[in-house]
């Protein structure tokens, strides 16, 4: 089934084509990575379908219904979550907090419901406090134990990045963008985290798209490869077949010197 | 920790006292005290005695320079891993050197005053300036005691740095318990009169104010006795405190709050008059600030222009009961009202948060501002005072009945029980948000909004929230205001107050209760609020300098305000509490996780 449908979206800052054209599909239970050069639109993808940039023109469709106009908190409720490139964790709140605040839009209890400690505010802490504890589990023993009532900022940055997708998965979405996941991590914890990716997959069922330059997690973890650049789509496969595309090699490594002569 | 003994290796030889440090501060020195003294302090509170005939208000006022300075010039920050330097006479010397340098400004300014004439631009530069400055005697022989005065207190300020924490606090204990008592003069026989213990008081303090000498040093042993006698005590205390279990904990926590609130309710029947009305004053700040730390402290929104719901909820109030309500007048009873004054108040709130909240951060404090002065300036306004009355104000306004009394000015006892019951609500309210969805969502929404809105909260709607709440509270203490006063005018709700509250919330400590509480209570009663006398209605002329001398020192020194929040000290020292945490082992790294997973992850993949 078709879960994100993305036709010819375009984005322009000022004269600047960011994105033009793209179309671009996911279906359910896919992991879809998306690549490409420094500046090629990606994280502009993003924020796009996060709702935090509006296109210029073309449509986001996500589950049959539409995408645009709605605010970064609506899409987060449709059932997208996200993280970001350079982490943004609430760094002066726990783990847990982090994790607790993400459950916003999946829970309801209000002004009433704290000051009068009404038993369905009581039930609706626990299980906001329950679920929490559940995401961090995922990750191991990294974020969990003494670790969960620590500040976020005192993490490593590996462990930030996790947190980080904990507080995605808090959200109860249904498609997960993950940008750059495994940027600034060493090779071990990349591995442990692409194997972790594959797990959200088969575990919790998210539908994912990754942002990723590391080429080792491109090719363990993806289903399907778009390559970006100028804000077009200049190929899309299987990684083998992304990888041997001309197109792809120069939109990288540049046209060679010969032919340009 | 073993990386310890190679910083200390790898630290500079700081043997040597820090000159440089020691000249700057004799400047700031001088400069602070001819500052000091042309603001016109000395003279005016020279009538005010500490200690009769010894020491008065004026003097202190100076020569807490010298010896500040001089304590200060010899500190050092000793960080982890470094060397103190080493400490000796020399402390003292340069100590009594940086005195000396404090108090030379002091006597420049009197060989200026004596030969030149600039009265026109410096209002206190008058004769009678150098005559108290030279303690009435020949210039000469006033510049000789000044410095010996000065030189004497950089030595004991020199001094403090040499001995230990412990006898520093006594010290300090025996000089702050002489002056506050002396300064809390009227607080003090209220007090002991309600206790009927007036006698200790009238043998202590000198009939025109100020201590005797002997009360003086009466209260001084006192202040350095209870601490030498209780500290084995309250060590034990705390340890057997701390050995509880988490749920024994709990349970004394919460004994200890019921009997502080008890205590506070049977207080006001043992004070006088003019301590409840200081004290119902007090009150009335405390919601003010409880309400603006909800929207300034949770959820970030620098929010200048707050005492417009006060204002809201004090003009509704009186529209709504007095008899002489010019254009609308119900004449409902208090409670009814007070329902009313939530309500409107509340939907006030929405009008003027639903455009301001689109702002963030300048912008957003530039435009409340505006819409704290619209709101005075309407209700001053010729179009509206067929409703509110312009300038004449509303008059008349009743007290709140309560069956069996009424609570209204003129007996400010029971408007401090009626304050008290609507701060208990106001830090109730304040509690139970903080620590609930709503609560986690401003939290986030402070740190950073955008990622907020990105996690699904929808930030327009909790930050509007945020404003509702605040401005209820507000009405709160505005309809209490109204109830005391009986009268309202728009010239009670100017800017300063808004500025007034935030310096409060600051000051006491953004985003922790307790913490706004204290600063409120120390700040509004020990000053006095924009209108409002405090206990030291001899600084009334003197109050904003003060306010705005100790709103620069605590954001350079503890920005975190006197009781921190946690998170915000967090946020404001990251640097150190990583460091910090560092150091103590407490940051994870990652390269120690990987090496002690190594073995067992190599086997499973």
């Amino acid at each position: 089934m078709r879960m994100l449908d993305i036709q010819r979206l375009s984005v322009t800052f000022g004269g600047l084509h960011a994105l033009n054209n793209l179309d671009f599909q996911v279906n359910e239970g896919e992991i879809v990575s998306v690549i490409g050069p420094n500046g090629a639109g990606k994280t502009t993808f993003f924020n796009m379908i996060s709702g935090m940039v509006s296109p210029t023109s073309g449509d986001i469709v996500f589950e049959g219904e539409s995408l645009l106009g709605l605010d970064p908190s609506q899409v987060t409720a449709r059932g997208i979550a996200r993280t970001f490139q350079n982490v943004r964790l609430f760094a002066n709140m726990t783990i847990l907090e982090n994790v607790m605040v993400a459950q916003h839009c999946r829970t309801r209890q209000q002004v009433f419901g704290a000051l009068f400690q009404t038993k369905a505010f009581r039930q609706e802490e626990k299980e906001i406090r329950e679920y929490a504890e559940e995401v961090l589990s995922f990750f191991g023993t990294r974020l969990v134990g003494y670790r969960i009532n620590q500040p976020a900022s005192v993490l490593s940055y590996a462990n930030r990045r996790r947190l980080e997708i904990a507080r995605a998965m808090a959200t109860r979405p249904r498609l997960l963008l993950l940008d750059e996941p495994v940027a600034g991590m060493n090779p071990k914890e990349t591995a442990e985290l692409a194997e972790l990716i594959g797990r959200l997959r088969s575990e919790w069922g998210f539908t994912i798209v990754i942002i990723e330059h590391d080429m080792s997690v491109v090719r363990d973890v993806s289903d399907r490869v778009v390559v970006l650049d100028h804000g077009e789509t200049i190929a899309q496969g299987s990684f083998d077949d992304v990888s041997n595309d001309p197109m792809v090699v120069e939109a990288y490594l540049g046209r060679p010197v010969q032919e340009a002569s | 920790m073993n990386s310890d003994v190679g910083l200390k290796e790898n630290a500079p030889n700081r043997s040597s006292y820090p000159w440089l440090r020691a000249v700057r501060f004799s400047l700031l020195g001088s400069l602070a005290s001819i500052f000091i003294a042309l603001s016109g302090m000395p003279v005016g509170l020279d009538r005010r005695a500490i200690i009769y005939p010894v020491l008065s208000l004026g003097f202190l006022a100076i020569l807490w320079v010298p010896l500040a300075m001089a304590a200060s010039a010899g500190k050092e920050t000793v960080l982890e891993g470094m060397e103190a330097r080493k400490r000796g006479v020399i402390d003292v010397g340069v100590g009594s050197l940086v005195g000396l340098g404090s108090t030379s400004g002091i006597c420049c300014l009197m060989v200026l005053i004596k030969n030149f004439d600039l009265r026109d631009p410096l209002v206190n530069w008058s004769p009678q300036l150098l005559d108290l400055l030279s303690y009435r005697q020949n210039i000469s022989v006033g510049i000789g005691i000044w410095l010996l005065v000065g030189a004497g207190l950089g030595a004991l300020g020199g001094l403090t740095n040499l001995i230990s924490r412990f006898s520093r606090r006594l010290i300090l204990n025996f000089v702050f318990a002489i002056v506050g008592v002396s300064v809390l003069e009227t607080i003090v026989t209220d007090l002991s009169e309600g206790f009927g213990l007036a006698w200790v008081t009238d043998l202590m303090y000198y009939k025109r104010g100020g201590l005797e000498i002997y009360g003086a040093l009466f209260v001084g042993i006192v202040a350095v006795a209870v601490p030498l006698l209780l500290r084995q005590r309250t060590t034990t205390a705390r340890e057997r405190f701390s050995s509880l279990s988490p749920n024994d904990q709990s349970r004394v926590k919460r004994i200890s709050i019921i009997a502080g609130s008890l205590l506070l309710v049977i207080l006001p029947f043992f004070l006088g008059k003019i301590t409840n009305e200081l004290l119902a004053n007090v009150g009335l700040f405390v919601l003010l600030a409880l309400g603006l730390n909800i929207v300034v402290g949770l959820a970030g929104i620098l929010d200048l222009g707050y005492v417009a719901f006060f204002a809201v909820g004090g003009y509704t109030t009186a529209v709504l009961t007095s008899p002489d309500s010019p254009g609308f007048s119900p004449e409902l009873p208090w409670p009814v009202a007070l329902i009313v004054v939530v309500i409107f108040t509340g939907i006030v709130g929405l009008f003027i948060g639903a455009p301001v909240i689109r702002m963030r951060g300048d912008y957003l404090a530039i435009v409340t501002l505006g819409f704290g002065e619209i709101i005075r300036l309407l209700f001053l306004s010729d179009w509206l005072s067929d409703w509110f009355g312009g300038a004449q104000g509303i008059t008349n306004i009743p007290g709140v009945e309560v069956g069996f009394a009424t609570v209204k000015g003129t007996d400010p006892r029971s408007v401090f029980l009626l304050v008290l019951l609507f701060c208990a609500v106001a830090i109730y309210v304040s509690w139970r948000l903080e620590k609930s969805r709503l609560g986690r969502a401003w939290m986030a929404i402070r740190e950073d909004e955008d990622v907020a809105e990105a996690m699904g909260i929808n930030t327009t709607n909790t930050k509007l929230m945020a404003f509702v709440v605040g401005a209820v509270l507000a009405s709160f203490s505005g309809a209490i205001f109204a109830a005391k006063v009986g009268s309202i005018f728009p010239t009670s709700f100017i800017m300063l107050v808004s500025i007034i509250i935030l310096v409060v919330v600051i000051v006491g400590g953004m985003g922790n209760i307790s913490g706004v509480i204290v600063g409120t209570v120390v700040l509004i009663g020990v000053l006095g609020g924009p209108k409002q006398p405090g206990l030291l209605q001899e600084f009334s002329q003197f109050k904003l300098l003060i306010y705005g001398a100790l709103l620069v020192w605590m954001m350079l020194k503890r920005p975190e305000g006197l009781i921190p929040n946690i998170r915000r000290t967090r946020e404001l020292h990251q640097d150190e509490f990583l460091q910090d945490a560092w150091l103590k082992g407490q940051i994870d790294s990652e390269d120690n996780h990987a090496d002690s997973n190594v073995p067992k992850e190599g086997k499973d993949l």
